[in-house]
């Protein structure tokens, strides 16, 4: 332990997994719905064990899949309290329905998602494209590099998701196995700055309410049904607008301030990658090694990516010579969703840089220092494909 | 061109245009209880329930099965069929254990 860690008695130790319950612990949330499936299981599993023991005031429904914790976790905000649940993979695709029916419903439902391939093949390691299925939802999406930017998120993430402008769903991300089953340094704050940052919870309306009886969730015929999605619409974009008040809030009780993209070494360089999640960590490694010898290299992480920081990208990239976009996840018959966006909010730009695909990590395939080291290589050396594979075996 | 839909829905001309989505409540809230009632589900109807009340023998068969509770009763008889919302299911005719009750068509009332 370094001196500077001892000095933070407020340092703790654990897994992104462990850090997602124990920020749920910190919130307090009236219902939880659980279901397991690796690799969150140990959220819902953490978590438990905070009931069991009483830390927390939550009533813990155990139900049958993840369609119904989902469904649950819906009932329960209805209702008007705080409810919150989390999944991955299989998971997040069995309750995709109930996934629109919530932001449709304007719940501002938290739910830690931990990032894991979609079958078939079955694979339970790590990659975006359960998430990226999502991305349509209405669901507002953050991507955590490490264990505590997950614990910091999630009380972000409910702050801007229960603001009345808002009322949208939020999921918080973060790499399977590699964040939710890596014990990392995360600096905890006090409960009770959490529990003034994050106030308590006074719906507007609410199923429990019986001096205001509300009907939730009837059915809207064609001339109605334009106008509430025109509204979820509206309600994102003020969550882009409310976004950075939130982040400088939260600032005064972490001392970090979270911005919707963080710069690494980006100011002067000249190749560029751009990433989500635990990959940027590697690519902060590569960047450092590389710039030791002069070269002019950087890496643009996303974090907020519903809503799209477009006008961030645009100003942040536009001057650059050539940036490398990593996907996670494909989108096989088009090309891979964040370098699809990046490319598209350059349209009307009068400056662009040379923009390159790079798919990589599906199923969890290992990212290395030498695959991200080449990747700066073929940006450094004129590669002439746009589309590439890095770390596929041809 | 303006189309008949649109100047029904010009709001300074008919105050019960359809509301913008700037104006509905969020979340698809209807925040008026018992708002079903100013659906008139009757304007759906293609055939009216006629009863020959000469035959009718006030059995309460038609009102507990009518699926809009659309059977009107007073001092224990029937006297009649709500039609704001008797959607011409035709269910009373079927049931009707004397067989007083013709589903006739609503095309011939409306002139």
């Amino acid at each position: 332990m370094t001196e500077q860690t001892k000095k933070e008695k407020n340092m703790l130790g654990l897994t992104g997994a462990e850090a997602a319950a124990h920020a749920m612990k910190q919130i307090n949330p009236e219902v939880v719905a659980c279901y397991p499936i690796t690799p969150q299981t140990e959220i819902m599993h953490t978590f438990s064990k905070y009931v069991a023991d009483g830390d927390v005031d939550t009533e813990f429904v155990r139900v049958e899949s993840e369609h119904s914790a989902m469904s649950a976790t819906v009932g329960a905000a209805a209702a008007g309290i705080r409810a919150m649940t989390a999944t991955s993979s299989q998971g997040l695709a069995l309750m995709h329905e109930i996934v629109y029916i919530t932001s449709g419903l304007r719940l501002p439902i938290v739910m830690p998602v931990v990032n894991r391939a979609l079958s078939a093949p079955i694979n339970i390691h790590c990659d975006h494209t359960d998430t990226m299925a999502e991305r349509d939802s209405g669901w507002l999406q953050f991507y955590c590099e490490s264990a505590e930017e997950v614990y910091h998120m999630i009380f972000i993430a409910l702050k801007l998701a229960e603001n009345e402008k808002v009322l949208l769903p939020a999921m918080v991300c973060q790499d399977g196995f590699i964040t939710s089953h890596g014990v990392e340094n995360l600096r905890e704050i006090e409960t009770k700055k959490i529990k003034s940052f994050i106030g308590t919870y006074n719906p507007k309306h609410s199923l429990l309410d019986i001096e205001h009886p509300i009907s939730s969730g009837s059915i809207f015929f064609y001339d109605y049904f334009f106008e509430a999605r025109r509204q979820q619409i509206d309600a994102i974009e003020q969550a882009k607008l409310l976004y950075p008040k939130v982040a400088k809030e939260f600032e005064k009780i972490s001392g970090v301030y979270y911005d919707f993209v963080e710069e690494y070494n980006l100011k002067d360089a000249e190749y560029v990658i751009v990433a989500m999640s635990s990959t940027c960590g590697t690519v902060k490694d590569v960047v450092d090694f590389l710039r030791k010898q002069g070269k002019k290299v950087g890496l643009l992480k996303i974090r907020v990516f519903r809503p799209f920081p477009n006008e961030e990208i645009v100003k942040l990239l536009k001057d650059k010579k050539k940036v490398a976009i990593l996907d996670r996840a494909i989108a096989p018959g088009s090309y891979a969703p964040l370098f699809s966006e990046i490319r598209s909010v350059f349209y009307e730009s009068d400056k662009k840089p040379e923009i390159y695909s790079y798919m990589f990590g599906l199923g969890g395939r290992d990212v290395t220092l030498d695959n991200i080291e080449s990747v700066f290589s073929d940006l450094m050396n004129n590669k002439k494909e746009k589309i590439n594979y890095l770390g596929l075996r041809e | 061109m303006k189309l008949k839909q649109d100047k029904k829905q010009d709001k300074a001309k008919n105050p019960n245009a359809k509301k913008g989505w700037k104006e509905l409540p969020i979340g698809t809230l209807v925040l008026e209880p018992g708002s079903s009632l100013n659906y008139k589900t009757g304007d759906w109807r293609t055939f009216r329930p006629e009863t020959d009340f000469k035959k009718c023998i006030h059995c309460m068969i038609c009102w507990i099965n009518c699926p809009d509770s659309a059977i009107t009763v007073k001092d224990g008889k029937k006297i009649g069929t709500n039609l704001d919302y008797c959607k011409g299911c035709g269910v009373c005719a079927d049931e009707c254990p004397v067989k007083c009750i013709q589903m006739v068509e609503e095309s011939k009332y409306r002139k």
